[in-house]
């Protein structure tokens, strides 16, 4: 924390490059932005700057750059990690403000956006020239693309049409000193080093992001979805491998484990079978004919690899009502549970039934049920684990159950995060993923951006000092000594 | 499968080479050597790196040693009907997977089936203090730590060794077939950039100067659907075509003149540059062979949205890649430094300062 004069002089400062309305520091305008979508973890901001223009972010920048005073960069305060979550000795810098799409080319199939536009706002805005941009994470309809920048959103579509650093060209970045950088063009490629990937998912570490530019692609004439029911999960997973193997890309491919359909059914009634071990949800889109041609293909391969059930949807209301479950799957859990906290590893799908298996045995070892949904195209595994926050201990016991999972991710070849971002939640498993000298390296990476370290401190990588500290607590399994104690 | 792990060997090369500040020339096929600044230090192969690690087709995951050969690669994945989507160049018999991630050159699929960067899952490297690190992995979503293994693709070797490299691969499509129509450069521009805003199973799209190429790939009444849309004539032995486009063994690429590769905006007018112009990737690709200034091709190049490289021939001691705006050329600097303070892996290839 700054000392009060230092706060008053920078607050002073501010105050003379922004609005007057741009720039919040009352508890009560403050306390807004204490958390994003993990709630878990809260911490009110020194001060919010809501800026409108380009002009004013560098501004900002430079000023916090001067007095050496941390910034977070926050979208629409979805995200699952908290990667958003504020420093109390620290400027929240909100984007909401760019709001606006500022062009969309359709010869050239793109469109310039300012940051805090919303994900789904672009499909719409496109939808008029028969083009989308593909990424369509669930939190969609409010997320915005500045945000999904940071983290590399993904989505149900990620097999076929990529996570976001497949479908953006160019950003326009604001360096930690205020220095405003063009990343990338509108051409396919750029000279140099691949920035434009580094930046992406880099989780506000390195830059802010103020504008970007994205990739559309035509709307396919038609999508198609077939509901598959089954007995047990190893089946489930070894259709998904047949489906792969006959060299179908869906352009969706989802798991749901029973807990997870008996919860999603009871909360919309999709018609799912609730005496399934497992449902899949693929879907078949391009043109007419692909689609009908892939469709029986598809059929005929759930029904060979030991479906219970194989249902085609009719039609797109059919279509959306399949999907309505697997949508609102997070939801459904949150009607059955007090509360759930939603876990985000990518392991190789093979893997999954065994997964699967010691996920259900870890379960009952703490005594907290789990239900998953899985995007069994690209192997992305959501457990979510169901527990009531009011029961002294029990929060830090989903946490470390959390963890556990995640590190059996990394043991059967994956990852720890897939598509939500380490952020402030998954910094300590960071340290069973890689090694020291690996964690070196990103720090090395991060100081050639951001020498003094003012972006987004704390967040995504880890100090080898806490990993060191982890390291010798493991002996104690995760039972904290002296909790008391800050670790960073 | 060939090769050997060559890895605690190459470790100790690079830590000597850093005892004694010698610069590196890493080399796999050596097929590439016109490509870029002039090479130069000590050869550090990486050709007898090689063999492939893994390789599960329901996993659309293939891992190899980067010194394997690109063909070795390809044939691998094409006896379980899958291929490497970016299609790459192949510049001689002995180019190998390594060389095609640090060049980050991609073929005539590329608009439609992604680049090599958007195919590269994880790497393990060597950086220029001789540690053996690992990013990313050999799952298809991952978000844990920055995204370093994409950033070796198009390095040119620059910022580390690759050891091992992990790539998604995709199902060959079951019918592909090619179709051509006599046009103007303006014609094909257009009509590619109509086409590929309309849900057409397009995989490729180029004009060599007289004929609009276009290539469908996908299931066999969707293509048969598409070309009722699109028209034109069917062309026989169409691989033969898009590999000689792919290699530049095509016609076109045999001249004595400069050639430069543009990158622009797909929908960019043709370039009214002196010269000869070959229109690829949909029109995002543009080739000219042509001695006209470089600072012309790169203001032409640049006031379209683009970039421009001198891809072969000519003086190639100066800036062969575009030149970057000066701070992304600092934020480059730091990053060498960051990988390879001491300057050890191909000095100047890049750029003269990296």
């Amino acid at each position: 924390m700054p000392a009060p004069r230092d706060k008053t002089a920078l607050m002073a400062a501010l105050q003379g490059v922004l609005p007057p309305d741009a720039l919040l520091q009352e508890a009560e305008d403050l306390r807004p932005y204490e958390c994003d979508g993990l709630s878990a973890y809260r911490q009110v901001p020194l001060a919010v700057a809501l800026p409108s223009t380009i002009e004013q972010v560098q501004d900002v920048m430079r000023l916090c750059h001067r007095h050496g005073v941390p910034v977070v960069a926050r979208g629409a305060g979805t995200g699952l990690s908290g990667g958003a979550l504020p420093r109390g000795d620290g400027v929240l810098l909100s984007l909401a403000r760019f709001n606006r799409i500022l062009d969309i080319d359709p010869s050239n199939r793109i469109a310039r956006v300012q940051p805090g536009v919303r994900n789904q706002a672009i499909s719409e805005a496109a939808r008029a020239h028969g083009l989308y941009y593909a990424p369509d994470p669930s939190s969609q309809i409010a997320c915005t693309i500045g945000g999904n920048v940071a983290e590399n959103s993904g989505g149900v579509h990620c097999l076929k049409y990529g996570l976001t650093v497949h479908n953006i060209l160019r950003i326009e970045v604001v360096t930690v000193d205020g220095e405003r950088v063009t990343i990338g063009s509108e051409a396919l490629d750029s000279a140099g080093y691949d920035l434009l990937a580094l930046m992406t998912g880099s989780e506000g570490m390195l830059g802010v992001i103020v504008e970007v530019t994205v990739r559309l692609l035509p709307l396919p004439e038609r999508a198609q979805v077939i509901l598959a029911a089954f007995a047990d999960i190893e089946r489930a997973g070894a259709a998904v491998a047949d489906i792969i193997g006959a060299g179908i890309v869906p352009a969706g491919l989802e798991m749901m484990d029973g807990p997870a359909i008996r919860a999603a059914e009871a909360f919309v009634h999709a018609g799912y079978p609730t005496d399934a071990a497992a449902i899949l949800l693929c879907e078949i889109d391009g043109t007419n004919e692909e689609v009908s041609e892939q469709i029986a293909q598809v059929r005929g391969l759930l029904l060979r690899g030991g479906a219970t059930e194989v249902r085609t949807a009719r039609d797109e209301q059919e279509r959306l009502v399949f999907w309505k479950g697997r949508k609102a799957a997070f939801p459904a859990v949150g009607r059955i549970s007090p509360d759930y906290y939603c876990m985000d590893g990518t392991i190789p799908r093979r893997r999954l039934p065994e997964v699967l298996r010691r996920i259900a045995e870890l379960s009952r070892e703490y005594g907290l049920p789990v239900a998953n949904v899985f995007h069994a195209g690209d192997g992305n595994l959501h457990p979510l684990i169901l527990y009531d926050a009011n029961r002294p201990g029990e929060l830090e016991r989903t946490e470390e159950l959390g963890g556990r999972i995640l590190e059996l991710c990394v043991e059967v070849g994956g990852t720890i995060t897939g598509e939500h971002g380490v952020g402030i939640e998954k910094i300590n498993q960071m340290c069973v993923q890689f090694q020291p000298l690996e964690l070196t390296q990103f720090h090395a990476v991060k100081a050639a951006f951001d020498p003094q370290g003012l972006l987004n401190p704390g967040k995504a990588v880890p100090t080898l000092h806490r990993c060191a500290e982890l390291g010798a607590m493991h002996v104690h399994h995760g039972q904290l000594r002296f909790p008391e104690l800050e670790r960073f | 499968m060939s090769g050997a792990d060559h890895t605690e060997a190459l470790q100790a090369a690079v830590a000597a080479a850093r005892a004694d500040a010698t610069p590196l020339q890493i080399l796999g096929g050596d097929t590439k050597a016109f490509l870029g600044r002039p090479p130069v230090g000590e050869p550090l192969s990486l050709a007898g790196h090689a063999g492939i690690l893994s390789y599960e087709p329901s996993e659309l995951v293939i891992r190899v040693r980067s010194g394997t050969p690109l063909a070795e690669v390809e044939a691998t994945l094409a006896d379980r009907g899958q291929m490497l989507a970016f299609e790459p160049p192949h510049f001689g018999a002995g180019a190998t997977l390594g060389g095609c991630v640090a060049s980050g050159l991609s073929g005539p699929r590329r608009p439609f089936g992604g680049a090599v960067r958007d195919h590269v899952l994880g790497v393990r490297l060597l950086n220029g203090r001789a540690e053996v690190l690992r990013f990313g992995g050999e799952v298809m979503k991952n978000v844990a730590g920055y995204d370093l293994s994409r950033l070796m693709v198009g390095a040119m070797g620059t910022l580390g060794v690759l050891l091992d490299v992990s790539v998604k691969v995709l199902p060959r499509p079951p019918v592909e077939v090619t179709v051509r129509r006599p046009g103007s450069p303006g014609e094909a521009i257009e009509a590619m950039n109509r086409w590929a805003g309309r849900p057409l199973p397009l995989s490729a799209a180029a004009f060599d100067g007289e004929y609009l190429h276009v290539r469908l790939s996908g299931t066999e009444s969707g293509v048969r659907a598409a070309r009722s849309v699109i028209g034109g004539d069917l062309v026989d032995e169409a691989d033969g075509f898009w590999q000689r486009l792919r290699d530049q063994r095509h016609a076109f690429f045999q001249s004595g003149l400069p050639l430069w590769r543009l990158s622009v905006p797909a929908a960019t007018r043709p370039l009214g540059l002196p010269g000869k112009e070959l229109i690829d990737w949909g029109g995002a690709q543009r080739w000219l062979l042509s001695d006209a200034p470089a600072g012309q091709v790169r203001a032409v190049a640049a006031a379209a949205g683009g970039h421009a490289t001198l891809f072969r021939g000519a003086d190639r001691s100066g800036d062969v890649f575009h030149p970057l705006a000066p701070a992304v050329a600092a934020l480059h600097r730091r990053l060498k430094a960051a990988f390879d303070p001491d300057h050890l892996f191909n000095r100047g290839r890049l750029y003269a300062d990296l």
